[in-house]
């Protein structure tokens, strides 16, 4: 390692402190923001993503409309000031456009578009702060925002990375982290396991994929909590306010107990 | 004057739902007391979020919100679960607007089509209301001419509001307005006001005149328009149809007094939203006596504190 930061110490801390299998601080706000008709600004860490949805709407353009169903449109926005270096990604940047699509490509398959024919869910992700884990924010404060606008999910879209330091696998990376070793993104539904996204920039070895596949599988569900209950104080807060219905929502304790108790066994 | 505003960044910090707990940390915020309860059996509305398991397919039938998978009924969005019989559906809490045959909208044509315009009406497809749906000049019984279809934009343009009526559906669940009533037809004199469409309830009547010199229409695709209030008498004209005015791109002189009641009224609806109040014609008078008697500006009501005092005051009082 020499004269570079270490990932791992030997007393097993990582660059900032966390364990192994520690996730970063997550927080949710799903207030709402102008004339969106669903929005959540998700944190991990230093990682801040806001996530406006529109729809389902008409379709801007024809040739967009399916006769089946809703077309989801998602337009990802970089902001400059969200590195190190001031930076300006045109539109048109690569990384972005490729961003955009991983994130349509993850909902389609979760939103119940056949729910719309001939309409059109626009989502624009606007990314304020960048430190690693860009991908799983987005999907994150995807999801959320998708849920706020009332458009009809399979489930939640849980996302996590993950990465292998020699041969001790870590979560949700930091940037510093997720420059210097092999990563994977992977989210997942928790209600039944299955996984909607695997993503790999790096080259990771094929023993080390099944572990770290697995313990981002478990992380998911500890997101899938955390994501809940931002949900549900939020329906119960609105719900409230417009006079009607249990002031407190409940949350199936024993589901998630199940998912944090996996995770503090490592 | 007609515009389109948007709230400003909106006082609603009781309700965002903030989360700031270590994603380790367990479940310590809403620990449901009554686990084991039946919610179908329990009566009350449980709050649901997607992938949550409501029942079994087997003894309950899925509604809207609802889909089935391995013989289970899940919600597939965040709202209230309500039961009828055997059918089990959710509510969304904040959706678009589901339009109901006769449902009373308001709207914004966004293109003029063949024999048709399209209508915005803050539904997931814009709403089409056909040429053979509105009144014309000349009397209601009269036939349409190629003539009609060459001038629809005399009539309708794009930008322009209009209030009108649910009258069916197309199959792919586009709906199709008409107007034809002397209630309804091209709005002027005021101002637009958007709200989420839940807080739109169904009303005896959606068109409501405040005595404070101001009309409302609160259309149930949570449009509301603000405007001058308009005698009942000139509204309907002998034989009922003045073409020239109903058709009238021209506002009627409004004096201030008007125009600050409308603004303060539309700033009320704004203040009532962002706390998601759902509104109803007695609560808009409370509101718009409250704030005359505390005397301040139009533009106050848009103060956080203030809009928080009004809608804590209007609460309690219900």
């Amino acid at each position: 390692m020499g004269s570079r930061v270490e990932i791992l110490n030997d007393g097993g801390f990582r660059s900032d402190g966390r364990r192994q299998f520690e996730l970063r601080d997550m927080t949710i706000d799903l207030s709402q923001q102008g004339q969106a008709d669903g929005c959540a600004v998700v944190t991990h860490g230093l990682t801040q993503v806001l996530v406006s949805v529109f729809g389902p709407r008409e379709a801007k353009m024809r040739s967009q409309t399916m006769h089946d169903r809703a077309n989801i449109s998602v337009e990802v926005n970089v902001a400059a000031f969200s590195t190190g270096e001031r930076r300006k990604r045109t539109r048109g940047d690569k990384r972005i456009l490729e961003l955009a699509a991983t994130i349509k490509s993850t909902f389609e398959p979760v939103v119940q578009t056949n729910l719309y024919p001939r309409s059109q869910i626009d989502v624009y992700v606007q990314v304020l702060q960048q430190d690693g884990g860009l991908l799983q924010a987005c999907i994150n404060a995807t999801t959320l925002a998708l849920v706020n606008a009332g458009i009809p999910l399979l489930d939640f879209v849980c996302a996590v990375s993950g990465g292998v330091h020699s041969t001790s696998p870590l979560l949700d990376l930091t940037l510093l982290e997720e420059n210097d070793i092999p990563n994977v993104t992977v989210a997942m539904m928790p209600k039944t396991g299955k996984v909607t996204l695997v993503t790999m920039e790096t080259r990771l070895h094929v023993d080390r994929f099944e572990e770290i596949f697995r313990l981002a599988g478990d992380a998911g569900k500890v997101i899938h909590g955390e994501m809940k209950n931002a949900v549900r104080s939020r329906t119960s807060a609105l719900v409230a306010a417009m006079g009607s219905g249990p002031r407190v929502g409940g949350v199936d304790v024993a589901a998630d107990k199940d998912g944090d108790d996996r995770m503090n066994e490592y | 004057m007609i515009t389109f505003t948007s709230f400003p960044v909106p006082a609603d910090d009781t309700y965002n739902g903030a989360h700031s707990h270590h994603p380790d940390v367990s479940e310590d915020v809403l620990m449901d007391l009554d686990d084991d309860q039946d919610p179908l059996e329990a009566g009350g509305s449980k709050l649901t979020y997607p992938g949550e398991s409501l029942t079994s397919s087997q003894a309950y039938m899925r509604g809207h919100g609802t889909y089935v998978e391995n013989e289970e009924v899940i919600a597939s969005v965040a709202g209230t679960m309500e039961r009828v019989n055997k059918l089990v559906t959710v509510r969304a809490v904040r959706t678009r607007y589901n339009p109901e045959v006769g449902d009373l909208v308001v709207g914004r044509i966004t293109e003029v089509q063949p024999r048709r315009w399209k209508v915005d009406a803050n539904s997931r497809q814009d709403a089409v209301l056909m040429l053979s749906s509105v009144n014309l000049p000349g009397g209601v019984q009269r036939r349409k001419l190629e003539s009609d279809e060459l001038q629809m934009r005399t009539f309708f343009e794009e930008g322009d509001l209009l209030v009108a009526e649910v009258q069916a559906f197309f199959s792919d669940g586009a709906m199709s307005l008409h107007t034809r009533s002397l209630k309804y037809g091209k709005l002027r004199n005021g101002q637009l006001v958007t709200v989420p469409p839940v807080l739109v309830r169904r009303l005896k009547s959606h068109f409501i005149a405040l005595p404070c010199g101001v009309d409302l229409i609160l259309g149930l695709n949570g449009y509301i328009w603000v405007s001058k209030h308009v005698k009942a008498s000139d509204q309907e004209g002998e034989e009922g149809f003045d073409a020239e005015a109903v058709y009238s791109n021209q506002n009627d002189y409004i004096d201030d007094l008007t125009r600050i009641a409308i603004s303060r009224v539309t700033n009320i609806i704004r203040v009532l939203a962002a706390h998601f109040v759902p509104l109803t014609d007695t609560l808009l008078l409370e509101a718009y006596e409250w704030t005359v008697d505390q005397e301040g500006g139009a533009k106050d009501l848009l103060q956080e504190d203030v809009g928080d005092a009004l809608v804590a005051t209007i609460t309690a009082r219900l």
